[in-house]
């Protein structure tokens, strides 16, 4: 240890992907929250300075009227915003998204995790497998088997149980569809990595303590894989609150997500410090939080799964 | 008020257990007869299946034939948790998410216990293993020790009617190990229940066990208390095993009722007793180290005198051992007490020596 702590080569190895992030992430943050104080509208320079102190008295240029935008309307006042509705359309997407990311993900993971081990490798590949193909293609591909026209509808109606097409596409459901298609691997691989490390003796103690199979696994090997379900849900809820392709090919005109919201102000109203300032909010109302949350119970997490003894 | 005596011995019947995977017997034929209150030890070395069979008793594994009946009921095919018996793991397989009290309590809430009885038990079991003051702490903020204390109370909460030890002091170091078993044997003799405890370990199994199965090859070979199997073990295997012996092989010369004599390449060895088999027939004869005397000098002894060389000389502290090479080649082991603090026999490496045993110190074994 003592060599490897003096070894000049750590500090470069931990250094290049934290330089990385500064440049590639925290920059951007930085020009967002930046450009989000600039003078609202089209057509306006977001990059104009936002002091000026030419003629020696300083003058600021910081303007909050962006931010005033996303939570009041002056004619339907306080959080009457299309801003919020966004928000809370996101939210309520990326929360069914996850918990049936959850629902379906968790006996996925669970039987991967109890297969033998020879062929566990084999599961795991069939999960990471739809990541060989492009994501668009794949989103795409619903559209072919969810629309009126559609692989789905079509085999319904050819086995007589519909008389006419069911709405599927540019719905809840093809949207929830396709989100919980997309984000179920990101539920499944730390699970298992969860699952996969329990120690079994504590579910042979369990029954050994009266606990039917049904009961030990509620009580010992959901609260143990707590870190798993956290995680999991951490990478499933975060990307899909900000999703924007799924709901833009496969979502509705009354299915308005926070993403569809920004790119929209950034490309069709080209108002960039509109669009920024959503950004913001984004971040703070949710990764905040969440992050917070994550922290904690990442902690609390880490003691658990100690197996007793030696 | 006691148990009819039927019921007493026999507690827990094991009749012609056999446990295959794949093609591989890991339990053979094991039939055992444990009775009520006592402490039973399945000693063997790893593979034998002592594990299997006690895994079996808990439910863990399906007999592929036989059947366990306990206290007269047949319990073979009823899963672990409908089973009156409780096991502490030999990783003692404390739920680390849970506090101390929750740990023991897991086996009340099962039965559906009154909240008021339940708390009552688990403080009664705190109290017997003395964790009364680490209730609220989880598994992993306890010495292993204390963990070991935990489990012993998480499997006796439920009084079960059987309890099965699964390497209990295995997880634990040597200095410690000695003290928690005298401990365990006490707590466990103060709540009368009957017990099968699983170990590798000869010393263990003596001083805990009442009797103890000696196991190999998925076979029991010998049933007995500590003494009987290691004074009059029934077979080579089990000579070897329990202690250190010294092994002869040779041929039944003479046979009386009241001794015998077998003849070896190292020389006549006299045994005092006789053993009613056949002149001619191959015998092994087992003499432990310690009962084996060592001297310079030539003592005044009838029979049983051979002579040597020694070869190395061992220093333990509260006895000595000495190896000895005999003229036909064969090592010889002795030990003896280290009764006085000066080096009495001084006897040193490469010296010619003498050494004895009385008539009945041998013992024949046939197979």
């Amino acid at each position: 240890m003592l060599a490897f702590k003096f070894w000049p080569g750590r500090r470069f190895v931990i250094g290049v992907p934290f330089l990385w992030l500064l440049v590639f992430f925290v920059l951007p943050c930085l020009i967002l929250l930046r450009i989000s104080i600039t003078d609202m509208g089209s057509g306006v320079n977001p990059f104009a300075p936002l002091f000026d102190s030419a003629d020696g008295v300083w003058r600021f240029f910081l303007k909050y009227d962006n931010y005033v935008a996303i939570f009041w309307d002056a004619r339907a006042g306080f959080g009457q915003t299309i801003y919020m509705d966004a928000y809370a359309t996101s939210l309520k997407y990326a929360s069914f998204t996850t918990l049936l990311c959850l629902l379906i993900g968790y006996p996925f993971a669970y039987f991967i995790a109890r297969a033998k081990p020879s062929i566990r490798p084999a599961l795991l590949m069939l999960v990471m497998l739809p990541f060989w193909t492009s994501f668009l293609l794949r989103v795409y591909a619903w559209k072919g088997i969810l629309a009126d026209q559609g692989v789905l509808n079509n085999a319904l109606m050819a086995l007589g149980l519909i008389n006419q097409p069911i709405q599927m596409l540019y719905t809840d459901i093809s949207m929830l569809v396709g989100m919980t298609y997309v984000y179920l691997p990101f539920m499944v691989l730390p699970l298992y990595a969860t699952l996969a490390k329990m120690d079994l003796s504590l579910l042979e103690a369990a029954h050994d303590l009266g606990a039917s199979p049904w009961q030990a696994f509620w009580l010992i090997t959901v609260p143990l894989s707590k870190a798993g379900i956290i995680s999991g849900a951490m990478l499933v809820f975060i990307p899909s609150i900000g999703e924007f392709v799924i709901p833009s090919l496969l979502g509705g005109a009354e299915n308005i997500t926070i993403g569809r919201v920004v790119w929209d102000e950034m490309f069709s109203s080209n108002n960039w410090p509109r669009a920024s300032a959503l950004a913001v909010v984004m971040i703070f109302l949710i990764l905040f939080p969440l992050a917070l949350y994550y922290h904690y119970s990442a902690k609390q997490s880490s003691t658990l799964g100690v197996k007793g003894g030696a | 008020m006691n148990p009819p005596a039927a019921r007493t011995l026999g507690f827990l019947r094991a009749e012609g257990l056999v446990k295959r995977f794949d093609d591989v017997a890991a339990v053979d034929e094991v039939s055992l007869s444990v009775n009520k209150g006592e402490i039973f030890a399945l000693l063997g070395s790893s593979g034998c299946g002592k594990s299997t069979l006690l895994r079996m008793l808990a439910g863990f594994e399906v007999p592929t034939s036989g059947t366990v009946t306990l206290d007269g009921v047949e319990i073979a095919s009823l899963p672990p948790y409908e089973r009156p018996i409780n096991m502490m793991f030999q990783s003692y397989a404390l739920f680390p998410h849970l506090s101390v009290w929750d740990n023991i309590a897991f086996g009340l809430k099962r039965e559906g216990l009154p909240k008021a009885e339940i708390s009552e038990r688990v403080e009664d079991m705190l109290r017997l293993v003395q964790l009364t003051a680490f209730a609220k702490r989880k598994p992993h903020q306890l010495s292993g020790g204390q963990q070991q204390r935990v489990a012993l109370a998480r499997s006796l909460a439920k009084r079960p009617q059987l309890l099965l030890l699964d390497e209990p002091l295995g997880a634990l170091d040597k200095k410690l190990r000695e003290q928690t078993q005298f401990e365990l044997v006490n707590i466990i003799e103060s709540v009368g229940v009957t017990c099968v405890m699983v170990t590798h370990d000869q010393e263990e199994a003596m001083s805990m066990a009442s009797r103890i199965a000696v196991m190999s090859e998925g076979r029991v070979l010998q049933v007995g208390t500590p003494r009987e199997i290691y004074e009059h073990p029934n077979c080579r295997f089990v000579a070897d095993f329990i202690g250190q012996a010294n092994l002869f092989d040779g041929v039944l010369s003479l046979d009386e009722p009241d001794r015998c004599e077998i003849s070896t390449p190292e020389g006549v060895i006299h045994v005092g007793h006789g053993i009613t088999g056949i002149p001619g027939m191959t015998l092994s004869l087992a003499v432990r180290p310690e009962k084996i005397n060592i001297a310079k000098s030539r003592p005044d002894v009838a029979h049983n005198l051979f002579t040597g060389t020694v070869r190395e000389i061992a220093y333990f502290g509260s006895y000595s051992t000495f190896v000895v090479d005999m003229p036909s080649g064969k090592s010889v082991k002795i030990t003896e007490g280290n009764t006085a603090r000066q080096d009495l026999s001084g006897i040193t490496w490469n010296d010619s020596v003498f050494f004895w045993w009385s008539d009945s110190a041998a013992v024949t074994l046939s197979s």
